[in-house]
């Protein structure tokens, strides 16, 4: 058993970079990406996990990074959108872009982490495996029309 | 929107965390947090220390063994959703767990997380009042087991202890068939606004709703009238009865819906 009170020093793994801080327990993994290490690209909407924008991959898997305190994310490997995109636009950013997937851009990080999580798990998704998977995401701009063609267009590795 | 400042206990084993929570009389345990969390971003909770659960060795097990399944409570939803296990013999619990909140919600909150918090409105404590479950309760007193029927108590409020944690779900897995579930939320992911669980026997039938009451409704019935005007009248009638916490009219309305929604999917499974 394991007690901690004020600030503790935990180890971090994001985007493969291992990464020491002080953290407070009640520092949410959310603010930490952003203040902590300048990973900006994880947006946060509500902070009570209902808009969806700050989802990032935990151990592969789509989870709300403000719903998750730094200090549980120790020993797990997250990957956020700067990690997507470090060697430049993948299929399904560049699928995004051709089929005009985001107007203001706010809740875009995370429809590309939570697609991508997607379509690692499902290679072949209908329209409807994809309309429940981004469920969790809000977007006020675009309808989601656009969103669910990029992504349909990305599984069927149709280039622009 | 940034949580009050607490202690923070990462324990191995449940063991431990039961002695944390016996030593600690203020802590509060973080399952997965998908509904802690949001309640200690608005301050409305303020727990000075929090004894995390996720790190508990196997504590997401699922096992069946002569008809009894196990399952240890810090599974996810969505691990429930997907379990081999649960899909062949209890179909029902496997359906409503993928109706939980969105992906990346089921991905992190636990069934046992879910239970404890008993939101009146959510699939899985009614599941396991239809599917007449038993919770296991571990503090360091020693183990009780409580039904289901008997462990809620009304909105947000159980029999759990202040140092017990829910460990363990039993239930027959024979006790899942014949049972189906039908919801009507606004979009996929929000809590439903009425469902049901219906259990269809030749000569008896069950009916648990959620979200129409303060907490997980159950009542047994002769037959159904196989006739449809009867049975949705039938229906009508035993909804009028409930008392849901808002749009009375409304819910008492969907409850009927999804009632026979659910039975009706019953008869075309059993077809």
């Amino acid at each position: 058993m394991k007690t901690i009170q004020a600030t503790q020093s935990i180890t971090l793994n994001i985007n493969g970079q291992t990464h020491s801080l002080d953290v407070e327990p009640r520092f949410l993994l959310s603010d930490v990406l952003r203040h902590k290490l300048g990973l900006t690209g994880t947006h946060v909407g509500c902070e009570h996990g209902v808009c969806g924008a700050c989802t990032v991959l935990v151990d592969g898997k789509p989870e709300r990074s403000c719903l998750v305190f730094a200090i549980q994310a120790e020993g797990s490997s997250v990957e956020t959108i700067e990690g997507l995109s470090a060697d430049g636009m993948t299929r399904l950013q560049r699928a995004f872009q051709e089929h005009h997937a985001l107007q203001c851009g706010f809740c875009t990080p995370a429809f590309l982490l939570t697609a991508t999580a997607l379509l690692k798990q499902t290679k072949d998704p209908t329209e409807q495996d994809i309309r429940e998977a981004i469920s969790g995401n809000i977007c006020r701009c675009t309808g989601y029309q656009f969103i669910v063609d990029a992504i349909l267009a990305a599984a069927k590795g149709e280039e622009a | 929107m940034k949580p009050a400042p607490f202690s923070y206990i990462r324990v191995a084993t449940v063991e431990e965390a039961a002695n944390a929570l016996s030593e600690y009389t203020d802590a509060k345990l973080l399952a997965g947090g998908q509904s802690l969390i949001p309640l200690m971003n608005y301050r409305l909770s303020k727990p000075t220390v929090l004894i995390d659960l996720c790190g508990i060795e196997a504590f997401a097990s699922v096992s069946l063994k002569d008809d009894v399944f196990t399952i240890r409570a810090g599974i996810t939803h969505q691990s429930l959703h997907e379990h081999p296990l649960v899909r062949a013999y209890a179909p029902v619990l496997a359906e409503c767990a993928g109706e939980v909140g969105h992906w990346a919600i089921r991905n992190r909150g636990t069934l046992g997380g879910s239970l404890a918090h008993a939101d009146p409105a959510s699939e899985l404590p009614a599941a396991m009042v239809a599917l007449d479950a038993r919770f296991v309760l571990t503090s360091v007193r020693g183990e009780r087991t409580v039904t289901a029927r008997d462990f809620y108590l009304g909105l947000f409020t159980t029999d759990l202890a202040e140092d017990e944690i829910l460990t363990r779900i039993h239930f027959f897995a024979s006790s899942a068939n014949r049972i189906h579930f039908a919801e009507i939320a606004r979009r996929p992911g929000d809590f439903a606004l009425s469902g049901a669980f219906v259990r269809v026997e030749e000569s008896a039938t069950e009916i648990t709703w959620f979200g129409v009451s303060d907490m997980p409704y159950h009542l047994t019935l002769d037959a159904l009238p196989v006739e449809e005007k009867a049975r949705q009248a039938l229906f009508t009638s035993l909804a009028s009865t409930l008392e849901p916490l808002d749009q009375t009219v409304y819910r008492r309305k969907l409850a009927a819906v999804v009632a026979e929604r659910a039975y009706l999917k019953g008869r075309r499974v059993q077809a």
